[in-house]
């Protein structure tokens, strides 16, 4: 029959070390659509995709693609077969050109002779398929992330994929990239490629795809047609709960503002560093959450940076419950009590692999000094506390983080810096990358801490969530303040329209690509 | 104008050295600058120049080989030892540099398979190759063949007549392996699987880079470039010596890092170690036409630049972030 799926999985079973991650999957896709891969983080998703692409070895089950039953072993053998796959972290060589990496491993050669100008020209192909022009020749790290996942994608297509597996791609890329990449995607399915693509944003899933495929605990919960599942429902599914207890969990809170009397926490005034944050005002009370908002790049992470330390401002002043202080290091930032949880949780946060009681005793200890070395059973009971207050699901106190998932491992930090008892503390994209209900645990914990007195900072590439989690927001663009909502005039329109609003500068206008 | 890539900033920073001490020596000494200098400084450095090839391959893919001076004067004494025994001096080069091969294939098999630290498995392979030069014999032994006494000479390229000046076999060596290496570093697919690998490991997996095959592939072809640097040695020393060429590999190792390339794997240039090894030399051979200064001062010479250009590619790679 002609209309025979593209790829079929049956019973897909895989195990690791105190984990069944995934239990007798079924996963079929058919020709021609975008298919989406839906689950809470530890759902199996991504296991799925490293069993399919040949990164694991399966345990049990079968795959047919293309009516034939295949068995990749590595990602090479998948690719052969016609399956690429682009990563949720761009998994390039930073250090190579963009051509390289479009054809690194399957080199355009004349008797065993790497031919450039071949690969050049199949590069710029590749990349022209994608609407994209760019020097090939540059290092692939002097490009944005944006370009970054753009080459892994002409990569993919450089093999005539006939399935091309797109995991998490937009995590890290702004509203107008999601939307040149949805165009890329619409296109390719124009031309009969089948794409499967992991998400945590549901929005994305309504604006693309076909058909969606929904995990849970490693299980298959069911497959849908996307116009026949309405959001709710599809929450309700991944998280396993009745659509009404979830609209419980996404009903607004109240945004009364911290009393203005209050004396801040944290007062900067006019705080800055040359070439990326302007100088800029910014208060923080006591149970007050301010929200910085931008797109990618207006230089929300650098502010928070030059607040904590970690960067060093040229200009301005900072005041700590009203007596000026100097921050030159996050060491400073820690004696007056900041805390900092970083956008990258993989590279500047967690320690793979020390364990879950590890990762939270951290920063405590690292501030009692050497000399005060924890005990035991206090580093016990801080560790039992933070995982039973924070819900983090772990088999044990002993086990590596690395193990756990993006939620839990983000709830770790939390953990980590709040044993540490901030007053202020910094929170960076704290929910990227997880699911949707640790996402809606996370907004509950700030909320809560809050509550309890805590000046919280908040960034986030969400504005729904900026919207639901702060009584005031700060709004940027190209690394300078552009505004402050307070109360009711925080909505996504507002700060949208706000972050539009033309500046008596020239602006600095785009290129139309990327 | 296009500006020049950050990327080749180090390389040209020795170039400039380079270029800048020889002009230097020139000035200062009025012999210096003579055709017989330079190739006489490209014959005596050649051993170093071909095992810093190998060792380039294994810096750029993240790894260290610090068997590489036992693996010079391991050859050098077997090669004295077999042709002693009347080997013809082909065959005693075929099965030396075999061996290299195969001691590199076992050392980067034990790298990949086991996943070992290349630093403690190369440090073994450094103490069991010395070991065994020792038991082969344990002192110098001049090396009487035909082949040494008259042949290595009369293959000199003649390139003067008046002054006579040649080209020595150990420089022809030295030329050939650069550019061989050159063109695996550039225009082969393992070649750019090695830098792959040694930007970052884990994506070449993910890209389909059989990274394994590589990674044994680079020792192994460190082990051939040592064992033909040990064949080198002995043309140029007319012996072989188990005691000779303690810590070559931190020559090699300096040459490399003067050359561009990165510690940290990704980044390196062929032609950058060539003139490391020749920057290194340069300051040999000023040193002795000074004349006064103890030959140490090579050694903390070389040293202050080592911690110069390592420092300058430190400040140019900050920059470019």
């Amino acid at each position: 029959m002609d209309k025979a799926p593209l790829l079929e999985i049956r019973g897909l079973e895989k195990s690791f070390p105190g984990v069944q991650a995934l239990q007798g999957v079924d996963f079929t896709v058919g020709r021609g659509e975008i298919h989406a891969l839906m689950g809470e983080n530890g759902a199996g998703k991504s296991t799925l995709i490293k069993v399919l692409t040949g990164v694991y070895n399966r345990d049990g089950g079968e795959s047919r693609f293309e009516g034939r039953s295949i068995r990749p072993r590595s990602p090479r053998e998948a690719e052969e077969a016609g399956i690429s796959t682009v990563y949720q972290e761009v998994n390039l060589i930073p250090h190579l050109s963009v051509a390289e990496n479009i054809c690194l491993g399957r080199q355009t050669t004349r008797l065993g002779f790497v031919r450039w100008h071949a690969i050049r020209k199949r590069a710029e192909k590749a990349l022209h398929r994608l609407d994209l022009t760019l020097d090939t020749s540059r290092q692939l790290s002097s490009c944005s992330v944006a370009i970054q996942q753009m080459v892994a994608l002409a990569r993919a297509l450089d093999t005539s994929a006939k399935l091309l597996i797109l995991d998490e791609p937009t995590s890290s890329l702004d509203e107008r990239e999601v939307a040149e990449l949805f165009k890329v995607m619409r296109k390719l399915r124009g031309e009969g490629m089948s794409i499967v693509f992991v998400t945590h944003f549901l929005g994305q899933v309504y604006q693309v795809c076909d058909r969606i495929t929904v995990l849970r605990s490693g299980k298959h919960v069911g497959e849908y047609a996307t116009a026949q599942l309405p959001r709710m429902e599809l929450i309700a599914r991944m998280i396993g709960k009745d659509v009404t207890e979830i609209e419980k969990m996404s009903r607004s809170r109240d945004r009364q503002p911290a009393p203005l009397s209050a004396q801040p926490f944290l007062q900067v005034t006019n705080y800055g560093r040359k070439g990326s944050v302007c100088p800029m005002d910014l208060a923080v009370r006591p149970g007050e959450v301010v929200a910085l908002a931008g797109l990618l790049g207006s230089g929300r992470t650098e502010t928070a940076k030059l607040i904590f330390g970690a960067d060093q401002a040229d200009s301005g002043e900072i005041d700590i419950e009203g007596r000026p202080v100097t921050i030159r290091s996050p060491r400073d930032a820690l004696r007056y009590r900041i805390a900092f949880t970083t956008e990258d949780r993989k590279v500047d946060g967690i320690i793979p692999n020390l364990s879950v009681r590890e990762n939270i005793v951290l920063a405590l200890q690292a501030s009692r000094g050497p000399w005060a070395r924890m005990r035991r059973p206090e580093q016990n009971a801080l560790a039992g506390r933070f995982i039973k207050a924070l819900d983090i699901k772990t088999p044990g106190p002993e086990q590596p983080i690395k193990n756990l998932s993006g939620g839990n491992q983000q709830k770790v930090l939390l953990g980590r810096w709040l044993a540490t008892e901030p007053k202020l503390f910094i929170l960076d994209e704290p929910t990227r990358g997880i699911d949707v209900g640790a996402k809606a645990e996370i907004e509950k914990l700030i909320d809560a801490l809050r509550k309890q007195g805590m000046a919280i900072l908040f960034i986030s590439s969400e504005l729904e969530e900026v919207v639901r989690a702060s009584q005031r927001v700060v709004v940027l663009r190209d690394g300078q303040k552009i505004g402050e909502l307070t109360g009711d005039e925080i909505s996504e329109q507002t700060i949208m329209r706000t972050i539009a609003a033309p500046t008596t500068d020239s602006e600095a206008v785009h290129p139309a690509q990327l | 104008m296009k500006k020049l890539d950050p990327k080749y900033i180090p390389l040209f920073a020795t170039a400039i050295v380079m270029l800048a001490l020889y002009a230097g020596g020139c000035l200062a000494y009025p012999n210096f600058g003579s055709l017989r200098v330079f190739i006489n400084l490209l014959g005596d450095n050649a051993f170093i120049g071909v095992a810093a090839m190998g060792a380039t391959f294994v810096i750029i893919s993240g790894g260290i080989d610090l068997s590489v001076g036992s693996a010079i004067a391991f050859t050098s004494i077997l090669i004295a030892q077999l042709l002693g025994h009347h080997w013809p001096p082909a065959g005693a080069f075929a099965l030396t540099l075999l061996i290299g091969l195969a001691y590199g294939t076992v050392q980067g098999a034990l790298i990949h398979l086991f996943a070992l630290p290349a630093f403690l498995v190369t440090l073994g392979g450094m103490f069991f190759l010395r070991g065994l030069s020792f038991v082969l014999s344990p002192e110098s032994l001049a090396i009487k063949h035909p082949f040494y006494l008259q042949t290595v000479r009369t293959m000199a390229i003649p390139i003067t007549q008046r002054p006579f000046v040649t080209f020595p076999l150990t420089a022809q060596c030295f030329v050939v392996v650069t550019i061989i290496a050159a063109i695996i570093a550039g225009y082969t697919r393992f070649g750019r699987n090695i830098y792959a690998i040694g930007s970052s490991e884990s994506s070449a997996i993910l890209m389909g880079v059989p990274v394994g095959q590589t990674k044994i592939g680079i020792y192994a072809l460190a082990g051939f470039f040592s064992a033909l640097s040990g064949c080198v040695a002995t043309f140029y020393m007319q012996s072989g010596n188990p005691a000779s060429f303690v810590g070559l590999e931190l020559d090699a190792i300096a040459s490399v890092a003067i050359g561009g390339t990165l510690l940290t794997g990704g980044v390196g240039f062929v032609p950058g170690t060539a003139m490391g090894v020749i920057i290194l030399g340069l300051i040999q051979t000023l040193i002795t036409f000074q004349g006064n200064l103890n030959s140490w001062w090579t050694r903390i010479a070389a040293g202050v630049l080592l911690l110069l250009f390592i420092t300058l590619q430190k400040v140019v790679g900050s920059k470019r972030h």
